[in-house]
């Protein structure tokens, strides 16, 4: 089980109150991840720190979503191994963390309603962190180091700052936004692929930040889109300049043929492919006519 | 049919530090000669570079050892020998070729060489006897079933770096090759056989370097790391946790070493 299960309260508390100029961010991957790889995990990190350089952000958590197996894909294995995986590979992280609800739904979703129902679970944990009249007042009284007569603690604890704090707390103040390689963010133009309602929701609700590698050019695929080039502030590019292609396709191409994967992907998940048979048969041979946006995620 | 032939890797360089690029190394090209059924890999020897290397940046050799034991806690064939770093001096690599094939030789029984007539004296008993064919006395091409060979592990930049000049000398180049035979991990879209073409040497002994492609780009050079570390940024998943660890509590590779 990743040691980052769940966004605690103290760090909660920590990024809303505390970190004002900074803006809290929550990375959600969704995919495959058939199997997980280092260039997953690695995605993540490069992430963080580009957000965490510039300033502006601090990264709170990393979620992985697996697709559900009704996204049918060949090949794709059952949803309980590849989440096992997910999580044999995140327990040594401790932001990054597995998330099953979008496996455990009765149907595939569109990554943009995995968004909305990730948003609204921060949603939830923030309102219990909601200033009530009552809570600003224990809170005055617990940390103030000048003495002060009670009643003016109670003008304090009004209604004016309570709403103050609130709309510091409220339900887009910790951001969720969606990590991707430069492969999904050109699917975008793949037509009928994505509705033209949900692209807009996610770059222009949530926010994009795209991991792509040195001499591809995801900045010129925004700029020939209108709808991105409209949203391009809340599409962060980050170039992962480590060259790292790892991608799940060819690990299960080394698997097929018996090849080393060690230092590729996590000796955990390497152990639980072994032990488990996976990846074995060919049931991934017959590729898809060579699709662009196959992504490996 | 014969028995495939024992071979024991050997990586030089500074490992500074230590990256899953280096580990990757071994995986490929032990896969890559097992694959031919001609070669059976029984080990891997990592053999970090001496401090009087003098190259910007490098960290003492005891650190170098230190992480890539780290790295390789996980492996179960490959091992870090510290012998090159512990000499008096910087020495050329077919110097600590030659100590480790004498190492490998008195391991695994005789070592098959070019230049010798046949199965040496010294074999102790061992498992490979008994699937020793019988090679005529004076042959000295074949390789006898159950003997170990030495091979040059590197990337493609090594092999280049033959055409530097002055950088090797001719003897050590053809040493390398005809005694030990190199095999080169490159990249896809590389063409390590042009270069092979370009090199009297190099074609003349091209039967003992074995090229192997590394189609999952894994550019995790040393140098790359360091930048990243300098720069506070994170390189896991690039190194393995425990080298991370390692560099931490040591505080290795501060912005205030190399500028690069």
């Amino acid at each position: 089980m990743s040691s980052a299960q769940k966004i605690t309260d103290d760090i909660f508390k920590m990024a809303v109150n505390g970190l004002r100029q900074k803006t809290p961010v929550v990375l959600l991957a969704c995919g495959s991840f058939n199997p997980i790889t280092n260039m997953h995990l690695r995605m993540f990190e490069i992430a963080k720190d580009f957000l965490e350089k510039s300033g502006k952000y601090i990264v709170i958590q990393g979620i992985i979503s697996p697709v559900n197996d009704k996204y049918a894909k060949q090949g794709l294995l059952p949803a309980n191994h590849r989440l096992a995986m997910c999580n044999l590979a995140v327990q040594s992280s401790d932001w990054i963390r597995v998330d099953p609800w979008e496996s455990q739904q009765d149907q595939w979703l569109q990554t943009v309603k995995v968004m909305r129902h990730h948003k609204a679970k921060l949603e939830e944990q923030q309102h219990g962190l909601m200033e009530t009249p009552s809570k600003a007042k224990k809170r005055k009284l617990n940390t103030r180091t000048r003495s002060c007569s009670q009643s003016s603690v109670e003008d304090i604890a009004n209604e004016n700052e309570v709403e103050e704090i609130n709309s510091r707390n409220n339900a887009g103040y910790i951001e969720l936004k969606l990590l991707c390689g430069s492969d999904l963010l050109e699917s975008f133009g793949t037509h009928g692929l994505w509705k033209d309602a949900d692209i807009r929701e996610i770059v222009g609700k949530f926010g994009i930040v795209c991991v792509s590698r040195a001499g591809t050019n995801p900045q010129k695929f925004v700029y020939e889109s209108d709808v991105l080039s409209e949203y391009e502030n809340n599409i962060l590019i980050v170039t992962e300049w480590i060259q790292n292609e790892i991608s799940s396709t060819r690990i299960r191409r080394a698997l097929r043929r018996q090849q080393s994967v060690k230092y590729l992907i996590p000796d955990p998940v390497i152990d639980y492919i072994k032990k488990n048979g996976l990846f074995t048969n060919d049931n991934d041979i017959l590729i898809r006519s060579a699709s662009k946006y196959e992504t490996s995620l | 049919m014969a028995a495939p032939g024992r071979v024991v890797l050997l990586a030089c360089g500074c490992f500074n530090p230590i990256t899953n690029m280096h580990l990757r190394l071994f995986e490929l090209a032990r896969d890559h000669l097992e694959r031919t059924g001609l070669f059976k890999v029984v080990e891997g020897i990592i053999s970090p570079a001496h401090d009087k290397y003098g190259k910007k940046g490098l960290v003492p050799s005891t650190d170098r050892v230190a992480m890539a034991q780290l790295a390789l806690s996980t492996s179960d064939w490959v091992r870090v020998d510290s012998w090159e770093s512990e000499q008096k001096g910087w020495l050329e690599t077919a110097v600590v070729a030659r100590h480790l094939k004498r190492q490998v030789q008195n391991k695994y029984g005789s070592v098959v060489d070019a230049k010798t007539d046949g199965p040496s004296r010294k074999r102790r008993k061992t498992r490979h006897n008994a699937n020793n064919r019988d090679e005529p006395v004076g042959s000295s091409t074949q390789v006898a079933s159950g003997d170990v060979q030495l091979k040059l592990l590197c990337g493609a930049d090594l092999l280049e770096s033959f055409a530097v000049p002055n950088l090797w000398s001719d003897e050590h180049i053809k040493e390398l090759v005809s005694e030990y035979g190199l095999v080169v991990i490159s990249r896809a879209g590389s063409n390590p056989e042009k270069f092979i073409y370009e090199s009297d040497v190099l074609s003349k002994y091209k039967s003992n370097i074995h090229l192997v492609t590394e189609w999952i780009q894994n550019e995790i050079s040393a140098t790359k790391i360091r930048r990243s570390l300098k720069r506070k940024e994170s390189v896991r998943y690039l190194v393995p946790d425990a080298v991370i660890n390692y560099i931490k509590e040591h505080q290795l590779y501060q912005p205030d070493t190399e500028t690069s």
